[in-house]
């Protein structure tokens, strides 16, 4: 019998390379304990190298923030014909930047609120104080500053007063070229998994997040004991099916593959607002998708490892 | 339904750990491991300069000849002998002693925190210097002290402002039990204070009846001169002395000491017998091994030398290549200097942008209890090759350059000072 090796990619130069990499020994026990042969690997200038003299049979690519999840990584991995998990590099390139995943998510009829996402050049020359009085003037306040590019809530803020909304964007900014300023929708903050089980996606129960300040910030997002999750999410069965249906859509309208979790928050009306997807969702002990594996009956190691033999199925050349 | 917060002894952990979490700005270091990065942060010892191989026979030979003691339980206060040759050490700075008044601790973190252990209450105030040693604050915080700083100038600790700290608290009917200082080579400031006023302060300290705590683990790298008299050479009964092979053998052994006043040494090592029933004998002995048989004050002056060298290119730079109105201390020994931004500008929102361009630093406000130092951020020159902190400094400027352009279109920086800069750029610690 063939023992199948598995890389599973994690680390990178990120500014969520911390997470990365808990979340890729997680990822590496789960799949040696359901006795595949799987490597952590770092990514570095000596990736293609060792892939060239040994290439894995599927790749996990576990990297968060830019060349992990916008795409390039898994570009490479295709030009080299290495089958891997999750979303393809043109799917990654969409979803990875917020705004067009919003402008993707709306076309398709999914609520998102509304957003201007503005480069630091822009504000340059037009003039800060007159672009953040017409933003402002059209989106009112509060509103939400965030990278249009990044996870784990880094660089993001929730500002009350036009007054404090220059540090927000000069620490937005210290993340990504781009920012996003977002109306502040505000309610019930949910996070949906999918996942697809030969090739057929399905949305695992919903959990509800309860941060112990404004923002479920990187704090609360990993320091244990922070913050309150309440799986399935405290909300209206009507409402729950609601998430589940746009958060599929979501899944097939930015052409996703294999796993993606959205965020959303759902209003007091019970309209459900798309905030952003993640194609490499976190898989530390405090992140969201262990949690929805688990309360959907399976694990990390089974889900993952199924996920693994339906790519090496589909992907491998013959 | 299912209700968690993933952590199910949440309702059991003690007060004192409430203030721990997890921070964005730690996860940023993680990147500052990449080899790509040159890691301007952390203060680690060039343990390379040792002679290694001088080294593993030394400990390989301690196993060999004397295993069966260096690897069983050993004594809470420290090997008698090791204890004898600290004191050779101690000469150096002019603390002469009895080997009776050393305990020898894991690093002198320990000793730090076993000195916190015995004298901190909850509530308890704690004088430190503005800003201190982020370890220190660590230590103050786990044993519910009050930490409270006290302003530093060129030449450290500020005499005056201690009095205005002490004469503080005093009209509100209460007082200091510790003054946590590092007199040479200051971490993280750079800075060392004069003869004179280690004097002055220890009197303010003596009058007021606080305990000094004197924290010396860079006082033998000093870049010129002989090494700064320590302030326990003034004083023997007002404080507790700190020692370290961490920087003048290597970090990775763990061999600390404190030296006090005999009262207090005997509840120092009862509480080191109640945290880890005595240090390494294995550590203890192959330290013992090392400055028996190998030139280690020779192995002193190769560091001094190895950290001149990059102190010099650090500085040489920051001179050349950082933007107006920045300004750094120039150290006369140690690992760091500090450096003060443009105004407007926050070394913490900083550094993301920093960590993109391969260069890391820590942000000034880890080196505060009350959220000072924005401005600031310590630069350390130990580790990194002189060609590397050249590399780093040219990235830094850049980072510079790029958040003053981002704080003025956003009207954060509150100086629009591009004219020539200071000569010799000044420290700016209060």
């Amino acid at each position: 019998m063939t023992v199948l090796t598995i890389d599973v990619l994690a680390g990178g130069l990120s500014p969520e390379r911390d997470v990365s990499l808990r979340s890729g020994r997680r990822v590496v026990e789960a799949l040696r304990d359901r006795g595949l042969t799987a490597r952590e690997r770092d990514v570095d200038a000596n990736t293609v190298a060792a892939w060239r003299a040994d290439a894995p049979d599927c790749v996990v690519p576990l990297l968060h923030g830019a060349a992990g999840e916008d795409g390039a990584v898994r570009e490479i991995l295709e030009c080299m014909g290495i089958p891997y998990v999750g979303s393809s590099a043109a799917a990654c390139r969409l979803a990875f930047d917020k705004p067009i995943a919003k402008t993707l998510a709306a076309a398709a009829g999914i609520a998102t609120p509304a957003c201007v996402a503005i480069p630091q050049s822009t504000f340059r020359e037009l003039g800060a104080r007159d672009v953040l009085a017409s933003v402002e003037g059209s989106l009112g306040l509060p509103l939400m500053v965030k990278p249009t590019r990044g996870g784990s809530a880094l660089g993001v803020s929730r500002v009350e007063h036009a007054v404090d909304l220059p540090s927000a964007l000069v620490e937005a900014f210290g993340y990504a070229d781009v920012v996003m300023l977002e109306e502040c929708r505000s309610g019930t903050e949910v996070a949906v998994c999918v996942i697809e089980r030969t090739g057929i996606a399905e949305a695992l129960p919903i959990i509800e997040i309860v941060p112990p300040g404004p923002v479920y910030d990187y704090d609360a997002r990993y320091v244990a004991g922070s913050t309150e999750f309440h799986v399935p999410a405290r909300l209206d069965s009507s409402v729950l099916a609601l998430l589940s249906d746009a958060a599929l859509r979501v899944h097939r309208t930015l052409g996703l593959r294999d796993l993606s979790r959205s965020d959303w928050i759902v209003d007091g009306s019970g309209q459900p607002w798309f905030l952003e997807v993640n194609v490499a969702p976190g898989m530390t002990e405090t992140s969201l998708f262990p949690q929805a594996i688990q309360h959907a009956g399976t694990s990390v190691g089974a889900v993952i490892a199924n996920l693994v033999l339906h790519r090496i199925a589909q992907d491998r050349p013959a | 339904m299912s209700s968690t917060r993933l952590d199910p002894w949440l309702a059991s952990y003690a007060e004192r750990t409430h203030g721990l979490n997890a921070s964005a700005i730690r996860a940023l270091f993680a990147v500052a491991s990449r080899p790509e990065v040159v890691s301007l942060a952390g203060g680690m010892p060039y343990v390379q300069a040792l002679d290694l191989d001088a080294f593993g026979h030394t400990v390989q030979r301690l196993i060999t000849e004397r295993g069966s003691v260096a690897l069983q339980y050993g004594s809470g206060q420290g090997d008698v002998t090791l204890r004898e040759q600290i004191l050779s050490v101690t000469g150096l700075v002019g603390v002469h002693c009895h080997p009776d008044d050393i305990v020898v601790t894991t690093g002198s973190q320990m000793a730090l925190d076993l000195v916190a252990r015995i004298f901190c209450d909850p509530g308890d105030v704690v004088l430190v210097e503005a800003p201190s040693y982020v370890g220190a604050l660590g230590v103050f915080r786990s044993y519910q002290a009050q930490v409270q700083h006290v302003g530093m100038d060129e030449e450290g600790l500020q005499p005056e402002a201690l009095r205005e700290a002490i004469a503080g608290l005093s009209r509100q009917g209460r007082r200091a039990k510790l003054l946590y200082t590092i007199p040479s080579f200051h971490n993280p400031a750079g800075v060392t204070q004069g003869a004179a006023r280690r004097a002055e302060i220890l009197s303010i300290a003596h009058d007021a009846g606080i305990l000094v705590v004197e924290d010396d683990p860079y006082g033998l790298l000093g870049f010129e001169g002989e090494p700064p008299q320590a302030m326990r050479a003034q004083d023997a009964d007002g404080v507790v002395y700190l020692g370290s092979f961490s920087k003048t053998i290597a970090s990775g052994l763990r061999v600390g000491w404190a030296i006090a006043p005999h009262a207090i040494r005997e509840r120092l090592v009862l509480a080191a017998e109640s945290a880890v029933l005595c240090p390494s004998n294995l550590a203890q002995m192959a330290v013992s091994e090392y400055l028996a048989t190998q030139p280690w004050m020779e192995q002193i002056k190769a560091f001094r030398e190895v950290y001149r060298e990059r102190r010099d290119a650090l500085l040489e730079s920051l001179q050349a290549l950082m933007p107006a109105s920045t300004t750094w201390t120039i150290p006369a020994g140690g690992f760091y200097s500090w450096l003060t931004l443009p105004e407007g500008l926050d070394s913490a929102a900083m550094l993301p942008r920093a960590i993109s361009a391969m260069v890391a630093y820590v942000p000034g406000t880890g080196f505060y209890a009350d959220g000072q130092g924005t401005s600031n951020l310590r630069l350390s020159y130990c580790y990194p090759d002189p060609d590397r902190i050249r590399e780093g400094v040219r990235r830094l400027a850049t980072v510079v350059e790029a958040e003053l352009e981002l704080a003025e279109t956003f009207g954060t920086s509150r100086s629009s000072d591009h004219g020539p800069r200071a000569v010799t750029p000044g420290p700016d610690l209060r």
